[in-house]
């Protein structure tokens, strides 16, 4: 099953300690398990563009769609047997540590 | 003829029900579709026994049944006639397997579906009262609308739960097995903690008048029991003895916690002959092969084990004043390092103050002031309350029951809390 795992700030997290993020680590874990389709970060929210068509008309806004402090920082999409290997894997993530992840499975072509 | 048939279905039914529907669910993956087949098979006995007699084996007859209701209703469902027949090859397969009983098919001691359906029902990615409905219904049987008399909530409310909750199996990838060794322990404890959730739902309700609900924490009961059953090889199986004997003590005294006005009757007040003392023993013995166990398979005692350890104090002490106070707070200190809770520290503070005094436990609240965790649980305020009235400090006694009034979820606490408060100020004249 597919899964794309958000990869989320979370201000009220414990602050980030650089030595501690073992990103490499995790990398190299999915993919020794060939688990990993496509995965990245993403630049701040303050870079986003919202795209929304209202009556053919192109609105365009400078930032994120919803203000928030949490904004999502990477995402990775992995090929998993099931739910618990993929908390397992998102609970590896250091992200999970600093912030959150969210696991959201994809929804198939029936 | 009639009343004899309904009277031998029913006992089949109750005893098969949850084999045969963990069954359907693994093959078929469709959760409603094997309660009601199974339901359905019910049915066709009822008309099917008086008729042509009772089968020589009346459980494989209710399983062979509802397999091939499955099997039609995929049938009519798929418009793919492959699917109905991969699912046919499949349940005979399933059959052939299920003749040899006997012989395990696995070298797991914990191949059972009915294991599979109560950890996939217990699952974390569940919201906790998902599980507990799911269990309630799935695992244990109960209708839509007793399980929404759980919850104090519609029937349809508790309809739409259960739809996302199912929902939600099969969508997110939530996997219908007994998790692998690693994951054991810790979702072992959170099957746990959904029965024992369950049991103290039947025990005393959480809100509203009702204080006592007995028959879900008999069914809870039983359920522990299965487990033990179920669990019988696995290094979890002293947590899962605790559990039982847990829910043993605290049942033994259903029939005294609360008089016949509906009112909260105190440990210490009550009428200890009136106990069960059947329950009692069976708790004792349970616990002790929880101890034995646990010695043959090694590990730390577990926090189960330890709340059944001090309940066990309660249930054997022959008066009130008897009890070992000394030794509860220090199985409340070992439980505080298994599982740290402000709750248990506040269950220690009143250890300790029976054994040492009030003061030494009302030194032992003032730490707990500060978490932020209690700060609206009733408990904390009637503790330090009960203290000073212990000791006589009756004006320093009000403020803090009438604090404690405030915050009681249940009619029957708040009867009690105004009792007390009523008492402390003719006392303090």
């Amino acid at each position: 099953m597919e899964y794309l795992l958000f990869i989320v700030s979370d201000p009220a997290a414990p602050p980030y300690i650089p030595e501690e993020d073992n990103i490499e680590e995790w990398v190299a874990d999915v993919e020794r398990r060939g688990v990993s389709r496509v995965g990245n970060r993403l630049r701040p929210a303050s870079d986003a563009t919202t795209v929304t068509v209202r009556d053919g008309q192109t609105i365009l806004t400078d930032g994120p769609f919803a203000d928030t402090k949490e904004w999502i920082a990477g995402f990775d999409l992995i090929d998993v047997e099931n739910l618990d290997e993929a908390i397992e894997i998102a609970a590896k993530h250091p992200m999970a540590r600093f912030g959150r992840v969210e696991v959201r499975p994809v929804w198939p072509f029936e | 003829m009639t009343a004899e048939v309904s009277r031998i279905l029913a006992t089949v039914a109750e005893s098969e029900r949850l084999r045969i529907v963990a069954t359907l669910i693994r093959l078929t993956g469709d959760w409603e579709l094997s309660e009601d087949c199974f339901q359905d098979a019910v049915a066709r006995a009822l008309t099917s026994w008086p008729q042509r007699g009772i089968p020589d084996n009346p459980a494989a007859w209710l399983t062979t049944v509802s397999k091939n209701l499955v099997i039609d209703a995929h049938r009519r469902a798929s418009t793919e006639q492959k699917a109905a027949t991969r699912l046919a090859r499949e349940i005979e397969i399933d059959a052939e397997r299920g003749d040899e009983m006997d012989v395990p098919t696995t070298d797991d001691a914990l191949d059972d579906d009915r294991l599979r359906l109560i950890f996939t029902c217990c699952h974390p990615a569940l919201a906790m009262e998902s599980r507990v409905a799911l269990t309630l219904r799935t695992v244990m049987g109960l209708s839509v609308a007793e399980t929404a008399r759980v919850f104090l909530a519609t029937e349809q409310t508790m309809q739409k739960r259960l739809v996302r909750a199912r929902a939600k199996i099969r969508a997110a990838g939530i996997p219908y097995r007994v998790p692998p060794p690693e994951l054991l322990p810790e979702r072992t404890s959170g099957v746990l903690a959904v029965l024992y959730l369950l049991f103290t739902e039947g025990y005393s309700s959480g809100s509203g008048a009702e204080l006592v609900r007995t028959p879900l924490a008999d069914e809870a009961i039983r359920l522990t029991r299965l487990m033990v059953t179920l669990m019988h090889d696995s290094p979890q199986l002293p947590e899962v003895l605790g559990l039982l004997a847990l829910e043993l003590f605290q049942q033994s005294r259903t029939g005294t916690r609360v008089d016949d006005a509906g009112d909260l009757v105190l440990l210490e007040d009550q009428n200890r002959s009136l106990w069960d003392h059947a329950a009692i023993a069976d708790g004792v013995a349970v616990l002790e092969s929880a101890e034995t166990v646990r010695q043959r398979l090694g590990g730390v005692v577990g926090s189960y084990q330890l709340q059944a350890q001090i309940a066990q104090q309660h249930a054997t002490a022959a008066t009130a004043a008897a009890t070992d106070f000394a030794r509860i707070a220090e199985l409340y200190g070992r439980l505080a390092r298994v599982a740290p809770s402000p709750v248990v520290d506040l269950n220690r503070a009143v250890a300790v103050a029976m054994a040492d005094g009030a003061d030494a436990g009302l030194a032992l609240l003032d730490v707990l002031d500060y978490d932020a965790r209690l700060a609206s649980y009733h408990l904390l305020p009637a503790t330090r309350a009960d203290l000073l009235r212990r000791s006589g400090r009756f004006a320093e006694a009000l403020p803090h029951y009438r604090r404690a009034l405030e915050l009681a979820p249940s009619d029957p606490e708040r009867r009690f809390l105004q009792r007390r408060i009523d008492e402390v100020r003719l006392s303090g004249r």
